[in-house]
């Protein structure tokens, strides 16, 4: 019996023909999913946290109000991929209390704090130039939801990223001060970006499964050179530098080389020792159980609104 | 003087909806559940956009009228660089967010008003007034009736829900009357048919905020009370007039810090 | 184990403006249906003018199995897709 399902389900995977929740899927690809879609649903919503914190500050109204609506937008966003988990048979609570005990990871880069006005810049060019980098090919993978909800998710990111490059401009063009909180923002978000590929292919043992049933469709090396390279391009319309003095581009190889990546920097923040790992959990366990009486409260309403429908 | 009212009644309507939508957008990432989150920056990002409508209003009556060689007034001049004695916004609006229920129940007596409010603006004889009036009630006809939802299911919902919305009533009703006095600016420019008359609209206002308060089984502030005694309305005032409570403060310093301690940059 | 105070899940369906019909566009949670629909404008549609939207909870809809030559399913199966909570299932269980 499961043979032939399989053939079939690999089949569809080959011919990119997509699976539906309903499809017969293996047991590994379904955990699979739900560990990679939930993560990123994970992703989304602390990845509020650090941008949420300068709302209240951003300089101008119309800084304000984009940065609002880009916040948004990863809630949403959130949202999409949440939903899309839960076609695979795992509930949003389920996943919440996943994230909230630790058992669930979310993208390292979030555990870094948000210093300087810069960031917001920094952010956008970079980390979420790096997620677009990792969602664009996405939008085809294999399962439908997920496929869907990146489709989704594209259309919205790239103008949260041309808003952060945008930002990064006009400091690069303005007072000594700007310009200097412009490059520190990149000093320190540059590296951190380069990480959110995760480990080299060498040490990804699940890559291949992943490619091979189209939930991933580029290595990680792979993703990473194309953001090193693109990145190292556009910085140089900032007048700024990217903090590697390795980075250098290779004729034969027609990409940049560029310097070493501290692995151990990155394993320590997945590991629950950057910055803020326990800040951002915190913000989101307080918000979780602050919130409690409410959800209940809404639950208790729509219980008496069907009775007072009856007895009315 | 009426431009001088006219700029000054913009400049309080404006802070009114800049306050508020700051105030809700502090909410962003802390929201009880993400779907919430993202019905409360919806109505932040609304109030910030009636806000800028307002500010660039005033900023081009004030560069018209201003003398040669002054500098420029911009929406942003307008946000960042008044100290708090110069805001024009009701207390209602400074006040700290609370719990969910405090923030919605603001939400609700702000946008009752604003909704009634709008109405009446769309018929301003000020153009640009009446435009904004238009746009904006739109999005304040959602604000009505998702803010009403929301006392509704928390006074009717449960006992702790119940008596968390009945001290937010305490704490934010005495704000509320504000709402309805006119300050001088507004005063000189209702018999010209440019601002609403709020002694209009208040009792539309009075009639809603019965309504929806007897749906979420809340008790009435003005309602006798168990000793037979009424409740003496003290209203708290003077936000239209730049005298504010000690929260707008903490609040300018934050909003305001970049462009203070970066004076005269692009952002 | 908290208190089951857990929001019941919704699929929405939105037609466009221009559209014809009602698309499925995903899923979100709310504790009623006007809740569901305000959400579903804020998060679907960004409040988009002239949208239609329908929201249905999600153990409401049935569905027809795939049309496959072998057939793994229960026929009694007719659920929209695999969410637990349309099972009830002993609290004990996990994982599942």
């Amino acid at each position: 019996m499961t043979a032939a399902s399989e053939t079939i389900f690999q089949d569809k995977i080959d011919q990119d023909i997509r699976i539906e929740p309903k499809d017969w899927m293996p047991e590994a690809y379904r955990k699979t999913l739900i560990r990679q879609i939930s993560q990123h649903a994970h992703s989304e919503i602390v990845g509020m946290l650090p941008e949420a914190n300068w709302i209240t500050r951003a300089p101008s109204l119309r800084r304000k109000a984009t940065l609002i609506a880009k916040v948004q937008d990863e809630a949403g966003h959130g949202l999409y991929l949440y939903s899309a988990a839960e076609t695979l048979g795992i509930s949003r609570e389920e996943m919440i209390g996943q994230l909230h005990s630790g058992k669930a990871k979310y993208s390292s880069i979030f555990n870094y704090p948000t210093i300087t006005w810069a960031d917001m810049g920094a952010i956008g060019w970079l980390v979420d130039g790096a997620a677009i980098m990792n969602q664009v090919p996405l939008c085809r993978a294999s399962y439908g939801p997920y496929a869907r909800a990146m489709v989704r998710i594209c259309k919205e990111e790239s103008f949260h990223q041309r808003q952060g490059f945008e930002i990064l401009l006009v400091l690069s063009r303005g007072s000594a001060a700007q310009r200097r909180m412009c490059q520190d923002a990149i000093n320190r978000w540059w590296w951190p970006s380069v990480m959110m590929f995760g480990p080299n292919d060498d040490a990804s043992p699940n890559t291949a499964q992943s490619m091979q049933w189209k939930i991933k469709r580029f290595t990680n090396d792979e993703l990473r050179q194309r953001f090193i390279d693109v990145c190292a391009g556009q910085v140089k319309l900032l007048g700024m530098t990217l903090p590697d003095d390795q980075l250098r581009w290779n004729e034969e190889r027609q990409h940049y080389d560029f310097g070493p990546i501290d692995w151990e920097e990155f394993r320590n923040v997945i590991d629950g020792n950057g910055p803020c790992n326990k800040e951002r959990l915190a913000a989101r366990v307080q918000a979780h159980e602050d919130g409690a009486w409410v959800r209940e409260a809404a639950l208790a309403h729509a219980q008496k609104k069907i009775q007072y429908g009856k007895t009315a | 003087m009426t431009t001088q009212h006219t700029i000054d009644y913009a400049l309080h309507l404006a802070d009114n909806a800049l306050v508020l939508g700051h105030r809700n957008s502090e909410w962003t990432g802390h929201g009880p559940i993400l779907e919430q989150d993202i019905a409360l920056s919806n109505i932040a990002l609304d109030l910030i956009g009636q806000a800028r409508y307002f500010y660039q209003y005033a900023a081009r009556l004030m560069n018209a009228a201003a003398r040669p060689g002054e500098p420029e007034v911009t929406e942003d001049v307008l946000a960042y660089l008044r100290d708090s004695w110069d805001f024009r916004n009701c207390l209602l609006v400074e006040q700290a967010n609370g719990d969910w229920g405090k923030t919605i129940l603001r939400q609700f007596f702000f946008s009752a008003y604003q909704y009634y409010f709008y109405k009446e603006l769309q018929r301003s004889r000020d153009g640009e007034l009446s435009a904004i009036a238009e746009k904006a009630l739109k999005e304040v006809t959602y604000h009505l009736r998702w803010s009403s939802e929301w006392v509704i299911r928390l006074g009717d919902g449960t006992e702790e829900s119940h008596s968390r919305m009945r001290k937010a009533l305490d704490e934010l009703w005495m704000y509320t009357g504000e709402l309805f006095q006119p300050a001088d600016y507004e005063r000189s420019l209702i018999p010209v048919g440019v601002a609403v008359d709020l002694a209009e609209i208040r009792p539309l206002w009075e009639e809603r905020v019965r309504e929806v308060l007897k749906e979420a089984k809340l008790v009435h502030p003005g309602s006798m009370r168990a000793d037979g005694k009424a409740t003496k309305e003290w209203m708290q005032g003077g936000g239209k007039q730049g005298r504010h409570t000690e929260q707008l403060g903490y609040l300018l310093a934050e909003m305001q810090f970049l462009q203070r301690a970066y004076p005269a940059c692009e952002w | 184990m908290e208190k089951q105070h857990n929001w019941p899940l919704w699929e929405i369906f939105i037609r466009s403006k221009q559209g014809l019909d009602h698309k499925h566009v995903g899923s979100l949670h709310a504790a009623d249906a006007a809740m569901a629909i305000e959400n579903a404008r804020d998060v679907y549609t960004r409040r988009m003018e002239g949208v239609s939207i329908w929201v249905v909870e999600s153990r409401h809809i049935h569905a027809s199995n795939p049309d496959e030559a072998s057939s793994f399913y229960d026929p009694a199966n007719d659920k929209v897709y695999r969410h637990p909570t349309f099972y009830d299932l002993p609290d004990e269980l996990k994982h599942m």
